[in-house]
């Protein structure tokens, strides 16, 4: 099947129901994307698919065969895009485990949303565990991530 | 005369404590024992930790793991700053395994307070290293000269980069290090300032190597299904079913071994397969049959039953007493008493243990996400009766850790099936093995029993405690905590009390006991930080000012005289004396942030709790609302005296972490056993905290001090719990005993 990820289209000979998470892991060698649950629990894994963000622990291959799928490395290459440079600057990652699904949340958010309140902030970041408790500075770097993308609108 | 002598092995030890050859100059030993070193470092070697190249680049070894703490940078900055290096010039190697380094366990909250002056030890031999190559260079005076932001400038205004004399001064011996001149605090350029860890931009773009990631070609993606119950033997298995799956290339079993469990693998079957989801789910079909054994008896939830009436019946045996406590509390106006349960947890960090293997040329390499590289070296040679120097160990990047990835046993799985298969083998626990596997945190019950007396003071203190120990995982049959374990908090309680008594009942051990985050002042806390506030509405005080109060005047305490031998954390009372005016003050600099004592609307309430732990100070406050049965936790405030700190942004970020920790055992944790069996398997039965559960006001504070370091990463987490237990009280009335609070509360 041919599924085309970060803008490069892969032709893969796997099993359909093989979840997206082990062909970019195992197959593509895409390890930016994280294991932690295996089960849609925790958000190690998200990506984009066609634009939104799945569990691609969740994702068989088959429903992302002719789709476009975006993972952390494809968001930017050198850490330009604005939500991994506010979450430079609020220093975000501990461990730095689960922030590539972390961002890869926050960045569908703020591309659905672009300036979210609070409580918008809560329910779409509450799929996304990070066992270090970095909860506090990703909500800052949403809201500043959130208030650029709003003033480059206005 | 030149300050730079050459200093003999033996001195160097006595000078550092270490144990360590490396120190001394790499002309000095034989080029073998840093071969370990040399391939991963390009530049020409300064002493064991520095290298600078002809570039200038200076490369630093981290010989501590990382797993969100930010030590990969805190000391390698601490080597920049004593060294003069230009921050931006520098790169962070991290170490393999290697005695010479001195202990690399990096668990304890140890890595700063034990190795902040060795680090600037080794940063300053290195730019004296440095200046004495200028020195020479110029047939200078070496007073003439002096290090400044990568250079070596002399006074009368000539400059060579590092990278320019980098050559001749790897040649020179080692500095004297007992003239050692280490910088003036106000010429530090990076000590105390927030340096960005150096993995932040690779962190933020997926280009990370942790345990998982480690690629070798050839490799095989090791699944093993282990033992439900401790001791458990496999009878049977269907090694043609699980054979026939898809992408599997082998199925091997793995004997488990009598107890103690230390670090050896539990009994299972391993699924080897040319991917890892390929290993996962051929698993489903090795139908196992289980010889349960002994261990299937255990029933946590009648076993804390147990241990709870154990605790309140009687006496236990007395680990430290002063005064006379029963006459006391005869005599005493009002008498409190309370036991307190808390649960096994697991330690759950968001990569699950992860080791990949290679046996060649003689040599075992593994790639491991590990808090103790030197443990899983030894534990591997022994496995493999190989020598330690034969097994060469790499840490990559820990998906957290919190004690779990402190024992070996993951890499010695994957070393045996690297053996057995004759290719390398990565070994990936699923988070059902994380959870039902782990090294749990003991289940603990405590009674406490306190006297007040006519003017409401606290005149008696009987405390008693049954915790399965973790000595039961390195010693069958221990079920007795000793001094040092009862030192996290429970035997060192600091109050100016005339009469205590503190006892320990016995606790078998049905479970592999584990060290987690804070290790067992997690329980003991929760006791007597809630206790402490029970006592304070009997006596009708603020809980603030009773703790203060009760903590008594400033002073040093000691506890040789009362029979308990103090463990201090591995640390002298000298060094790092337990000081009530310390943890007076976390108290009252954090209380003085907040509204503490004003009315709040009904249903909300603020706790207090305070502990030293890890020979660091910390207080935390908050607030809670109760309505209509569902708990709010809605601001958490926290002052942690940690003396001396590297890097205030990740001190911060650890006490962010450390209450989140908390939270999340307060409110959700607990793992249940029934007939031997973890009852919990992933995040939907072991919950653990959310970004919405988390309050919106998380304030950390650091006290502002030159006392020597002490630990960071794990003392935010005792007082967590009983605050919020306390804060629950102030709302309602309603005194909660045990955790977690989803028991009484929808959250």
């Amino acid at each position: 099947m041919k599924i085309t990820v970060n803008g490069k289209e892969q032709e893969l000979d796997i099993a359909p129901d093989l979840p997206l998470l082990w062909v970019l892991r195992d197959h593509l060698q895409l390890t930016g994307t994280k294991y932690g649950c295996g089960k849609g629990l925790c958000g190690a894994c998200t990506v984009h698919l066609d634009g939104a963000p799945v569990r691609s622990c969740q994702t068989p291959a088959s429903a992302a065969a002719g789709g476009l799928v975006l993972t952390i490395e494809g968001l930017s290459s050198d850490a330009s895009h604005p939500v991994q440079v506010a979450w430079q600057e609020h220093n975000v990652p501990q461990c730095g485990y689960c922030q590539s699904g972390q961002i890869m949340s926050a960045v569908a958010l703020l591309e659905r949303t672009p300036s979210p309140s609070d409580a918008e902030i809560d329910s779409a970041m509450a799929g996304n565990i990070c066992r270090c408790g970095t909860y506090t500075r990703v909500r800052l770097a949403i809201r500043q991530a959130g208030a650029q993308a709003g003033e480059s609108q206005a | 005369m030149s300050m730079i002598r050459k200093i003999s092995r033996r001195r160097f030890l006595e000078l550092t404590g270490l144990s360590a050859s490396g120190m001394v100059l790499m002309g000095s030993l034989p080029g073998s024992a840093l071969a370990g070193v040399l391939d991963m470092q390009q530049g020409a070697m300064l002493n064991l930790f520095v290298s600078v190249k002809a570039d200038g680049l200076v490369e630093i070894i981290a010989h501590r793991s990382e797993m969100g703490t930010g030590i990969r940078t805190s000391l390698p900055q601490v080597v920049a700053d004593e060294m003069e290096a230009d921050w931006s010039r520098v790169k962070v190697i991290q170490g393999l395994a290697n005695a010479d380094y001195g202990s690399q366990n990096t668990d304890g909250s140890r890595s700063v307070r034990d190795f902040y002056h060795i680090m600037r030890q080794m940063g300053a031999a290195a730019r004296v290293s440095l200046e004495q190559a200028a020195a020479n260079r110029w047939a200078a005076n070496i007073g003439d000269v002096a290090a400044s932001n990568h250079q070596i400038i002399h006074r009368d205004g000539r400059r060579l980069d590092f990278g320019e004399l980098a050559a001749e001064a790897a040649r020179l011996p080692m500095p004297d290090m007992a003239t050692l001149r280490l910088k003036s605090p106000a010429d530090f350029r990076y000590i105390g300032k927030d340096i960005p860890i150096v993995d932040l931009q690779d962190m933020c773009t997926g280009n990370t190597t942790y345990g998982i990631d480690v690629r070798i070609p050839g490799m095989l993606f090791a699944s093993i299904e282990r033992t439900p119950v401790l001791q458990g033997k496999v009878r049977s298995f269907d090694r043609a079913a699980a054979l026939k799956m898809p992408g599997v290339v082998d199925v091997i079993k793995i004997e488990g071994k009598p107890l103690p469990s230390g670090f050896n693998p539990l009994e299972g079957v391993a699924v080897l397969a040319t991917d890892s989801y390929s290993a996962m789910q051929a698993r489903a079909k090795l139908n196992i049959n289980w010889e349960r054994g002994v261990h299937a008896t255990h029933n946590s939830g009648a076993y804390l039953d147990e241990l709870a009436a154990r605790v309140s019946a009687g006496p236990g045996k007395v680990a430290r007493e002063r005064g006379d406590t029963e006459a006391a509390l005869g005599k005493a106006r009002k008498i409190v008493e309370a036991t307190y349960v808390t649960p096994y947890l697991a330690h759950a960090p968001m990569e699950p243990p992860v080791a990949t293997a290679h046996i060649h040329d003689g040599i075992c390499e593994i790639w491991a996400c590990t808090q103790t590289p030197q443990a899983t070296q030894k534990t591997v040679a022994a496995t493999l009766g190989m020598e330690d120097k034969s097994v060469k160990v790499h840490v990559t990047l820990l998906g957290g850790g919190f004690g779990r990835k402190s024992k070996p046993d993951f890499s010695v799985e994957a070393a045996l099936l690297a053996r057995d298969t004759g290719r390398p083998v990565q070994v990936t626990w699923t988070r059902e093995d994380d959870i039902r596997h782990d090294y749990f945190h003991s289940c603990s019950a405590q009674y406490y029993k306190g006297g007040l007396d006519d003017n409401d003071k606290l005149i008696a203190w009987l405390a008693r405690e049954a915790t399965p120990p973790i000595s039961s995982t390195f010693k069958a049959g221990a079920n007795m905590q000793d001094d040092g374990s009862l030192s996290m908090s429970f035997g060192s309680i600091p109050f100016a009390v005339a009469n205590l008594r503190v006892e320990s009942h016995e606790a078998d051990a049905h479970v592999r006991i584990g060290w987690l985050r804070s290790v067992f002042n997690i329980p003991y806390v929760f006791g007597i930080g809630s206790f402490m506030d029970e006592l304070a509405h009997a006596a009708g005080k603020d809980p603030r000012d009773f703790w203060l109060e009760t903590i008594g005047p400033d002073r040093e305490l000691d506890f040789a005289d009362e029979g308990f031998e103090f463990s201090n954390y591995g640390r002298s009372l000298a060094d790092f004396p337990y000081d009530t005016g310390r943890l007076k003050g976390v108290i009252t600099q954090l209380t003085d942030t907040l509204p503490w004592g004003r009315t709040l609307p009904a249903g909300q309430g603020w706790g207090l709790c305070a502990a030293r732990s890890f020979l660091s100070y910390v207080a935390v406050a908050t607030r809670v609302e109760v309505k209509d049965g569902r708990l709010r936790v809605m601001e958490m405030h926290c002052m942690m005296d940690a003396g001396t700190v590297v890097n205030p942004d990740r001190v911060h970020a650890q006490m962010e972490g450390a209450m989140i920790f908390g939270l999340s055992l307060a409110l959700m944790g607990e793992i249940d056993f029934k007939e031997g069996e973890a009852v919990q398997s992933n995040f939907h039965d072991y919950p653990v905290a959310r970004l919405n559960q988390v309050p919106h006001v998380v304030k950390t504070h650091i006290v502002s001090s030159d006392a020597l370091a002490s630990g960071v990463g794990e003392p935010g987490v005792p007082p967590v719990a009983p605050s919020i237990a306390n804060a629950i009280f102030a709302a309602t009335g309603q005194r909660i005993r045990e955790f977690p609070f989803n028991k009484y509360f929808s959250i």
